[in-house]
């Protein structure tokens, strides 16, 4: 027993950590990983390798980490995948969105690949366009060239790191200046694979000027393997542009999903965020908003309603750079069970940015004596003209609240259902595409009734048959 | 009528909040048609008779009973004995953020009619009945978009009380302290409201610092609870005397 139990130990030594193997990875596959890379890209991504080789991933050390650990999904055998997928696969058959009335241009990345359906870039009469990440940098050079890895930034952040030194494909959206686009525009990240996955994924918005563009994000996974995706989003909103930006996380519990999103506004800008996480085994949105221009408005909102051992993270730094803007930021959850939450919001008035108006509210409910929550507002002001705020408040339903309505013929359950919702409806209610809007709704009053665990119950619903795309197994990396 | 004809019986009911006793054997008796008044000094546990009989656990019922229409109250929660007909008007009305009046008074009047095995109320009728029913206490509509009870003045949130017993049709409505921080003219247009509802099937239990409201409110009978037990019991010239004398007479009374 005791011999075999040496052994275990000393076995356990030698396997290298994730973050070995991913560095093995690189330095053994450079030309095929930067094979379709603009030159400026290429190097990007070798000085990110360097970051990521000294950081690797974030731990609970770090302050911005204390309160979400990595350590377990880390321990998983990942796979990852360096090549698009071997065939052609139909984005209608992966996806099917069943809300009605709800005609979308939709894009679609399966395992992280864009799915091209034989169109990687569609430009529109209006001059929009949307594709590939991966074939657009060489089309649109100079766009990349402005934008690409200017926001998210790697010297700090083992995760931004990572993803641009292996990220290859993702959505790229433009529009062009003047221009209004009147249809929603749909991406759906799908992850249905039959082994455990470690995703890349890298996308860039970028809106020209006095434009305006409605996004919409769904995250869902299909197959019940474990998955870590690690997304890194840029999205730059021209002088007197207006984005709304709705993400919708409807992941099971064996995903892990790493949300790095960099806005970027410029004057007169208009930004409307909700990061609405309805399940999610591990979810970390990392949401940074940059206020780099004068009568910017931006609206950063959240909604997460967790249960079972589901883990939240909410990091969002609001960062005015300029005088004159407004930031408001909500965010509120639902945790039962023994699920967990972290919010951190920072927010930042620079010494020049006078004027500024800066609201945060975080607002908690705890459904069960085992669900926590750690709340970590912080508002950071070196500007002496301006008006911040911010709350946080973590507590149970009102019981006096219930009783009342139970006096009147409610009972219990509908009760705390009808308060539950009204305290979600606070975020719904700042969606302003009213089909999905009361698509939400629905969505969060089913899974406040318990009937919305998994993603099969989804209203985006979903649906694949996997073709086996070429995947490099990690667990066969052996370090040299 | 017999004793347990009547449709509330209390019988040496003892309450308890942390360990101190707060209700020391109360005995009340109400049948239907009857408006009885409860008035007694700050702190004596008004509010929380009216409590205990709706359900609320905050307290411990340490002995005693409670029937209500020939069923034991303590076997039914705090629902059922709404959906049994017990109303009360809060002391204290709740605030309720983001739930809406009109979407709050659906769900009370469609949940009883479940307990009753009705069907939900058409949308248009319910509509129809909460419009008249608002007219009864002269409530305008712009409160009905709004949450409950919030933001609204302290008179609003009372008259917005008897608007849902108007909607509920109870047989028993206990009315604790409605008349509070209501304006001369909301007083009338309460205690009309509550006349209007007067039928010989319902009762109503009032309860008060003031006099005035039963000028309106016309009692068929007064109890004076003091330390947790109706030590007077008489018809409305009580009330009167009471007004008169203070409750130091009450006091120097049970002193001898
Ligand atoms: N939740 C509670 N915790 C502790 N003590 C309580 C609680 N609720 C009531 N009490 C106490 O019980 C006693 C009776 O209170 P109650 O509210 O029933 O009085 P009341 O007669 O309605 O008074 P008022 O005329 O001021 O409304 C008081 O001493 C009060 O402080
Ligand atoms: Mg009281």
């Amino acid at each position: 027993m005791q011999a075999s139990t040496e052994q275990t130990m000393e076995t356990m030594t030698e396997v290298p950590t994730l973050k070995e193997k991913l560095c093995s990875v690189y330095e053994q596959n450079r030309s095929l990983i930067s094979a379709g890379d603009l030159p400026f890209i290429t190097e990007l991504r070798e000085k990110a390798f360097t970051h990521f080789k000294k950081l690797g991933f974030p731990h609970q050390g770090l302050e911005a980490w204390k309160g979400t650990s990595l350590d377990k999904v880390l321990s998983h055998n990942f796979g990852l995948s360096l090549t698009p997928l071997a065939e052609e696969v139909d984005a209608e058959e992966i996806f099917k969105c069943e809300i009605p009335n709800f005609e979308t241009l939709l894009v679609t990345q399966l395992n992280g690949w864009f799915v091209h359906n034989g169109q990687p870039i569609r430009q529109f009469p209006n001059g929009m366009i949307i594709g590939s990440l991966a074939n657009a940098m060489k089309k649109f050079p100079e766009i990349f060239e402005a934008h690409y890895g200017k926001y998210a930034k790697t010297e700090n952040n083992g995760l931004n790191a990572l993803n641009t030194a292996f990220a290859i494909d993702g959505f790229f959206i433009y529009v062009p200046d003047n221009v209004h686009v009147e249809d929603v525009v749909q991406m759906v990240n799908v992850v249905s694979i039959p082994q455990d996955i470690l995703i890349q994924t890298r996308n860039l918005v970028v809106l020209g000027k006095n434009s305006s563009l409605k996004l919409v994000q769904c995250d869902d996974t299909i197959d019940h393997m474990h998955s870590f995706i690690n997304t890194v989003s840029e999205v730059v909103i021209g002088e007197n542009s207006s984005l709304d930006h709705y993400k919708l996380q409807n992941k099971d519990d064996k995903s892990t999903l790493i949300n790095n999103i960099s806005f970027h506004l410029t004057d007169n800008s208009n930004l409307t965020t909700s990061a609405i996480t309805l399940n999610g085994g591990l979810v970390r949105n990392n949401i940074n908003v940059l206020i780099d221009g004068e009568y910017c408005t931006a609206n950063v909102n959240g909604l997460y309603l967790m249960d079972k051992n589901q883990h939240i993270d909410n990091h969002v730094f609001v960062d005015h750079i300029k005088p004159n803007s407004t930031s408001n930021e909500l965010f509120k959850g639902i945790l039962d069970d023994s699920s967990t939450g972290v919010f951190n919001g920072h927010v930042m008035v620079r010494k020049d940015s006078q004027h500024t108006l800066a609201y945060q509210k975080n607002r908690n409910v705890l459904l069960t004596d085992k669900a926590a929550m750690d709340s970590r507002p912080f508002l950071e002001i070196y500007a002496d003209d301006v008006k911040c705020s911010h709350g946080a408040t973590i507590g149970q339903l009102d019981e006096s609240a219930i009783f009342y309505m139970r006096q009147r013929g409610i009972p219990a359950d509908e009760a705390r259902a009808l308060l539950l919702y009204a305290f979600a409806g606070e975020v719904i209610n700042q969606i302003r595409i009213p089909v999905l809007a009361e698509r939400i709704n629905e969505m969060v009053r089913k899974r406040l009734r318990g009937e919305l665990s998994t993603c099969d119950d989804c209203a985006l619903h979903c649906k694949y048959q996997n073709n086996a795309p070429c995947v490099i197994d990690l667990s066969n990396i052996q370090l040299t | 009528m017999t004793r347990s004809d009547k449709m509330l019986s209390i019988k040496n009911l003892k309450v308890s909040i942390n360990n101190k006793e707060i209700l020391k054997g109360i005995n009340l008796e109400v049948g239907a048609g009857e408006v009885h008044a409860i008035m007694g000094p700050n702190g004596n546990g008004k509010s929380t008779l009216a409590n205990v009989i709706a359900g609320s656990s905050a307290y411990e019922v340490t002995e005693g009973e409670i029937t209500f229409k020939g069923k034991n109250l303590f076997d039914l929660s705090v629902e059922e004995r709404a959906g049994e007909g017990i109303f009360l008007s809060f002391q204290y009305p709740v605030e309720i953020p983001g739930v809406s009046m009109t979407n709050f008074m659906k769900s009370a009047v469609n949940a009883q009619r479940k307990y009753h095995g009705l069907d939900p109320m058409p949308a248009q009728e319910l509509l129809h009945k909460i419009e008249a029913k608002r007219k009864l206490v002269e409530i305008t509509d712009k409160m009905s978009g709004r949450s409950v009870n919030e933001g609204y003045s302290g008179g609003e949130k009372k008259k917005n009380e008897i608007f849902q017993m108007a909607l509920l049709e109870p047989s028993l409505a206990i009315l604790d302290e409605t008349d509070s921080g209501l304006d001369i003219d909301a007083l009338r247009v309460v205690a009309n409201g509550v006349n209007k509802l007067r039928t010989k099937d319902n009762a109503f239990v009032v309860i008060t610092h003031y006099q005035r409201l039963l000028d309106y409110i016309v009692p068929d009978f007064v109890h004076v609870l003091y330390e947790g037990q109706i030590v007077k019991s008489g018809g409305r010239e009580l009330a009167l005397e009471l007004e008169e004398k203070g409750y130091e007479w009450i006091k120097n009374e049970l002193a001898q």
